[in-house]
């Protein structure tokens, strides 16, 4: 089987504050292929953008990569100098970020925010630089491209920013794409069009993408596989299918149950009882366990691995389930 | 017919908007003037709810849903319509006269980190409404208790009264705020996306608490939202706005059985769902909102919608109502039949 594009061992990122040591990301495992997309999943806190900021160098102090490995085209990138990482940045691996309005700088024309990419990252001529840039801008369903590269990013909306910031992401052919919450300040139909043109992107250019969001309804849209994420660790992952249809772990299962559907409307939601706990101050045993309710005395003890359940699946959980949703 | 806890009749707000003078100076019929900027941001919305009711507002970030709230919250003053709070027309009202009307109407707001005040203890924020109905004829120690009863009833325990805000997650926030509305024991509760802050899990038990309180005190819900699964499970009643206009309403099960407004059925087919089975690709939309500073003419959608026709640009489609309930603002829908009575 060919190596993962991208491979995540162990990796631990900690931040040092005044209320003691953060675990952001606590031991956290999972491979990425070329060509397919991975859904980080959790809710806020829950360590998701750490692990993008993480995978690209842009942890700051007083965070830091404490450790493990982030094995990029099977070379360890997590230990790469600040020079040598900027060679990643942009050429192999793009990120897109959540807010649209703040991710594109204001004061210069997305020409010219384009340019700098290809300018840096490619050997092409000026005028080769603008046409790619002009049909980059077109693939992603902007009108009357050439005028709009002169354009300042104010005068788009936020969905035509985000697809700017996604044009600038793929301009380099990027082999590794990180898009981290890339339609949650967007409008549901604007949404829809934007994960069906990064879906396409994907397809056609067999990069591979890390999609990371809070919303279960969108991963289970585009993703092939899905990491659940709580309080820094991998609690569940395998096939979207599956994760979807029958969780093994009893917060996925929460997260799913949480969501109103249309099909069957019930009179209450099945709600996840308590909150996220603070994850200075977390001890031995399940993160999980205060708001679980297959608790037993095993789960304040011991920390359960993260291990095969059935199928695809595997789940870190003392008791996972098994009756399917 | 019972008498509707809100009833709206053609409601009107429109901003001025401040760009600077110079920005507006036109030569007009050989004079120099400068005409105001005008967003129309709630254009002739009529709607009512009757007691226990949840009628659910939505529809893209813009299309003045929050606008439609906080004017019948009497946050804005109306432009022109007529807003009635159990009878009561009160879209003429000063501030000192609605003092009254806000024991009926309460709101609770999206953002549960803005909307307490940091330097107020949660037991003073969840009585002030009470406070200042009461014209200080309460004793404090009843204020006390009162506050705590509420704290309680929310979920939230008598130790917690003496924090501040900052002390409290964003779903006990939200606890907060709705506590500090129902202080009054209002009859109606707009609540201006109270769970779109929230992650999905916490988002459920803020949900259920609106339930269980509607229940409990006979509560009617303007449940503004753009959350389409949100909607669903909370709504009597839905009605959906696009630009200003509302565009269609429609019980919630035939809402979401039978679309009829192209909007609303772009609307649905474009939210994300966790079933592969309810996943509709057919009727998708291109584009974005236009602004509400020029609106289109005619219909406010002909510039998105994949059904438009030549008198879509021409003729304005007024919300009319169907065979089978519901009402439609929409040329492909406003051949009302002779038999059925408008």
């Amino acid at each position: 089987m060919a190596e993962p594009l991208l491979d995540l061992r162990e990796l631990q990122t900690h931040f040092q504050t005044f209320g003691g040591l953060v675990k952001a990301v606590d031991g956290v495992s999972f491979n990425v292929k070329a060509g397919e997309i991975v859904g980080l999943v959790g809710e806020s806190g829950g360590g998701k953008s750490v692990i993008g900021f993480s995978i690209l160098g842009l942890v700051d102090p007083p965070g830091r990569i404490a450790g493990g490995e982030i094995r990029f085209d099977g070379r360890d990138i997590s230990k790469l100098g600040e020079r040598e990482m900027r060679n990643v940045r942009g050429r192999d691996i793009a990120m897109v970020f959540q807010d649209p309005m703040t991710s594109l700088n204001p004061v210069y024309t997305i020409g010219r925010q384009m340019d700098e990419v290809l300018r840096l990252h490619t050997n092409l001529d000026e005028a080769a630089r603008r046409i790619r840039c002009i049909r980059m801008l077109e693939d992603v369903g902007i009108s009357g491209a050439e005028s709009r590269l002169d354009a300042y990013p104010h005068q788009f909306s936020g969905g035509m920013r985000q697809r700017v910031v996604i044009a600038i992401a793929l301009l380099a052919g990027s082999r590794l794409i990180i898009a981290d919450e890339p339609t949650t300040a967007l409008d549901v139909t604007v949404q829809s069009q934007i994960l069906k043109l990064m879906r396409r992107q994907v397809q056609e250019t067999g990069a591979a993408m890390i999609l990371i969001t809070h919303d279960l309804a969108v991963v289970s849209e585009m993703a092939d596989r899905v990491v659940v994420l709580y309080c820094g660790k991998v609690v569940e992952r395998g096939l979207t299918e599956e994760v979807i249809r029958s969780p093994a772990h009893p917060y996925t299962r929460g997260l799913l149950d949480s969501i109103p559907r249309i099909t069957d409307r019930q009179r209450r939601l099945r709600q996840i009882p308590g909150t996220v706990p603070d994850i200075r101050t977390l001890g031995a045993g399940c993160s999980f366990r205060g708001r679980c309710a297959h608790a037993q005395p095993l789960c304040a003890e011991r920390s359960p691995e993260l291990a095969p359940v059935r199928g695809s699946l595997d789940a870190a959980c003392h008791f996972p389930l098994q009756e399917t949703l | 017919m019972t008498q509707p806890v809100l009833d709206v009749r053609n409601l009107v707000k429109s901003f001025t908007v401040g760009d600077g003078i110079f920005d507006r100076l036109r030569f007009t019929g050989g004079k120099l003037l400068a005409p105001p900027k005008v967003v129309n941001a709630v254009n002739s919305v009529s709607l009512s709810i009757a007691p226990g009711e949840v009628l659910a507002l939505v529809g893209e970030s813009g299309c003045g849903k929050s606008t439609v709230a906080k004017t019948i919250a009497r946050i804005h003053a109306p432009t022109s319509g007529e807003i009635r709070i159990d009878g009561k027309e009160v879209s003429c009202l000063n501030q000192k006269e609605l003092r009254p009307v806000r024991r009926e109407l309460q709101m609770i707001f999206q953002d549960p980190y803005a909307s307490l005040n940091p330097r107020q203890r949660i037991k003073d924020i969840v009585i002030e409404p009470l406070r200042a109905q009461s014209d200080r004829r309460m004793s404090s120690s009843d204020i006390d208790a009162e506050a705590i009863k509420l704290l309680a009833r929310v979920g939230l325990n008598a130790e917690q009264a003496n924090r501040y805000p900052h002390q409290f997650s964003g779903g006990q926030r939200q606890r907060i705020g709705i506590a500090r509305a129902l202080s009054v024991r209002p009859k109606l509760i707009i609540a201006d996306e109270p769970v779109s802050a929230l992650d999905v899990s916490i988002q459920a038990q803020i949900l259920n608490l609106m339930m269980d309180l509607r229940d409990e005190f006979g509560l009617s819900y303007l449940f503004v939202s753009h959350d389409l699964s949100v909607v669903h499970h909370i709504a009597d009643r839905v009605a959906v706005m696009y630009l200003g206009f509302m565009v269609e309403t429609a019980s919630r099960d035939q809402l979401f059985a039978t679309p009829r407004h192209p909007y609303t059925q772009a609307l649905l087919s474009a939210a994300p769902n966790v079933d592969k089975a309810l996943r509709k690709p057919q009727a998708e939309i291109t584009g974005e909102v236009p602004s509400a500073l020029n609106l289109p003419s005619g219909c406010c959608f002909r510039t998105r919608c994949p059904l438009a026709f030549a008198r879509c640009a021409v003729e304005r489609p007024a919300l009319l109502p169907q065979r089978g309930g519901g009402s439609v603002a929409c040329h492909l829908h406003d051949t009302v039949p002779e038999a059925f009575p408008t």
